[in-house]
């Protein structure tokens, strides 16, 4: 009982919000033969996923049509991240382009294969093989 | 998924009040998921289907239950068992019913951007139910005590 009520006091204190600094998440844009390449660090979550969109946005709207997301160094994606993705697909493709995914961790997998989204977007082990078949 | 009966405490290891801040998520589930017991063993589970699980809670509870209100605040009690761990997530909203949620894989809600969160909670862990008021939800993640850490997750 009394390990609990400790348990609890330490969880109470411990406990505090990251800045965005230590969160470290981020989006690298970078342009590489005509597709336009989006790194995600971090997570891409209900807390980032509008930055994400409105990076995206931007460059569709200043003409760019093939878009890449790379995923090598992201460790999550929740249901927002997922929907935002679903979103800038419908964008992209309704100006006649398109978005791939690349490099998705086994646990990443596992979540595009349970929502089926791994049906919806052409997915590739790696950046470098997003960007070669485009 | 059956409706949970009663209001009834639960003797939690572990208490966090959170405000309805998206941002606090991450660093909060991180904070959980570090505090279990035999976590190496349990690594791939802990990592993709009680954090999936445990993000997606929180994630409905601020936005759709609180609806980002940053007077209420959302309540996280979570008991490390033998062989289970429960969490239970208290938001301060009016409710909502989780059978109304649509499947969000047939092919007429698949280009729709939202309506994930609570079918992954659903696929990724043992148990999620509901209060009758529908603003509490109790997720279980069962460890198999002969799980080698080589073992990956989901298969809920």
């Amino acid at each position: 009982m009394i390990v609990r009520l400790y348990r609890r006091v330490a969880a109470r204190l411990a406990w505090r919000p990251l800045s965005n600094r230590e969160r470290e998440m981020g989006f690298q844009v970078s342009r590489t033969g005509g597709v336009t390449l989006v790194e995600v660090e971090g997570q891409l979550i209900v807390g980032n996923r509008q930055e994400l969109k409105q990076k995206v946005l931007e460059h569709l709207e200043g003409g760019d049509r093939k878009f890449v997301i790379d995923f090598a160094n992201t460790g999550y994606i929740d249901s927002s991240g997922l929907g935002v993705l679903v979103s800038l697909s419908k964008k992209i493709r309704e100006q006649g382009g398109e978005l791939r995914l690349s490099s998705l961790n086994e646990d990443l997998r596992t979540l595009f294969e349970l929502t089926k989204l791994d049906t919806l977007f052409r997915i590739t082990d790696t950046k470098e093989q997003a960007l070669a078949g485009f | 998924m059956k409706p949970e009966s009663g209001e009834s405490p639960i003797d939690s290891d572990l208490v966090l009040e959170l405000p309805s801040d998206v941002g606090s998520i991450e660093h909060a589930v991180e904070y959980v998921v570090r505090r279990c017991r035999d976590c190496e063993r349990h690594a791939a589970r802990l990592r993709l289907n009680f954090r999936v699980g445990l993000t997606e809670a929180l994630s409905n509870a601020m936005l759709y239950g609180n609806a980002h209100d940053p007077s209420k605040r959302v309540r996280v009690e979570v008991t490390f068992g033998e062989s289970t761990i429960r969490a239970r997530i208290t938001d301060q909203g009016c409710g909502f019913d989780p059978f109304s949620i649509p499947d969000p894989t047939c092919p007429e809600n698949i280009m729709k951007p939202d309506g994930r969160g609570l079918f992954l909670m659903r696929k990724l862990l043992d148990e999620v139910c509901y209060n009758d008021q529908g603003n509490q939800v109790t997720l279980v993640l069962r460890l198999d005590p002969h799980l080698s850490s080589l073992e990956g997750g989901a298969r809920a």
